[in-house]
């Protein structure tokens, strides 16, 4: 990518970013009072992850079969509470399993 | 060297690790929409967040407006004004205001888990430890990933692509299995994602705005239904 369109594009990441994190914890020391405001602020990552996840991840592999078995492995192990780094690689080894079956039927 | 820096680099290490992976997963995918090594690691280098990145690809890669890409972080990370808010009452009398704009760079969910469960404060020394290995693990993966990803073979670079949601998926399920209004969160989120993937007219808005959308709307359902639950998030 051209740097003179790369740059801003990384100035307006990390400047949104950082202003996100610092300023709460320099500028603006008080308790939210708002009971909605807080628990809209708690859910918010899940419902941004959500959103990100689903139906992205079934196209992540450029094959649906194979994203299938991907996803089940993952959903099952994170289901069960098994670390990220767990339910990332078995789902790799999930996708590249089915990919090595599907090799094998015609 | 102090031995609450020293502690504060041995709680890193894991993070560091579980970074390393994922960021090579990062890299990859960064190299594959059009970027250098040098712009995924400096972008890995000066941001320190899994979903902001993911999203910022699709979004650098498509020439959407700065406007777009500052408020798809703004509602992306969000989350972490929240977090800082929490840290800020657990800082001891060594985090003074240039320490604080110095360790907010690094206040990511991972982080913040590690130091808000400590016992008692924490100070600058365990701080500034703790976010080091996690910031070189993340910056390194990114790189070996951009750098090497393309010369795995076709099937292992397949096999990658999931990575990042494998991580998605391990962060949400838990809550969402303990927790009736994570669930609810979670299913109105996806079920918003899908609509904006599948329905004609819907399905032309732009992949930042998208997730601006459902993560405002789910969310905010959330808090309407169960405004009190927000401790046990």
């Amino acid at each position: 990518m051209k740097w003179t369109v790369f740059l801003p594009y990384l100035a307006v990441t990390a400047g949104v970013t950082y202003l996100i994190r610092m300023l709460p914890l320099t500028v603006f020391r008080r308790e939210i009072k708002s009971r909605f405001i807080r628990s809209f602020l708690a859910y918010i990552p899940y419902a941004v992850l959500g959103a990100m996840t689903f139906p992205d991840v079934f196209y992540s592999t450029g094959d649906l079969r194979t994203a299938v078995c991907g996803v089940a492995v993952a959903v099952l192990l994170a289901w069960r509470g098994r670390s990220l780094l767990t339910v990332a690689v078995a789902a790799c080894c999930a996708v590249a399993l089915a990919q090595g079956f599907l090799l094998l039927i015609p | 060297m102090r031995a609450a820096f020293r502690q504060g680099i041995r709680h890193g290490i894991p993070i560091g690790l579980g970074y390393l992976s994922v960021s090579f997963a990062f890299g990859m995918k960064a190299v594959g929409d059009g970027l250098t090594v040098l712009q995924a690691v400096l972008i890995s280098m000066t941001n320190l967040t899994s979903a902001g990145q993911i999203a910022a690809l699709p979004l650098m890669a498509g020439g959407a407006s700065l406007a777009e890409m500052a408020l798809t972080q703004l509602t992306i990370n969000l989350r972490y004004a929240l977090m800082s808010l929490s840290l800020s009452r657990k800082l001891d009398g060594s985090m003074g205001t240039l320490q604080r704009l110095i360790f907010s760079f690094a206040n990511t969910d991972e982080i913040f888990a590690v130091a808000s469960s400590q016992p008692g404060k924490v100070g600058k020394h365990y701080l500034y430890g703790l976010m080091l290995t996690p910031w070189i693990g993340w910056s390194l993966g990114t790189f070996l990933g951009g750098a090497a990803g393309t010369l795995l073979p076709v099937f292992v670079r397949t096999a990658l692509g999931i990575a990042i949601y494998g991580m998605f998926l391990a962060i949400i399920l838990p809550p969402a299995r303990e927790n009736r209004p994570v669930r609810f969160v979670v299913l109105v989120a996806v079920a918003l994602s899908l609509c904006f993937r599948y329905i004609p007219g819907l399905n032309s808005v732009s992949s930042g705005f998208v997730i601006i959308i459902c993560g405002v709307l789910a969310a905010a359902a959330g808090a309407w239904r169960f405004p009190a639950e927000e401790d046990a998030a």
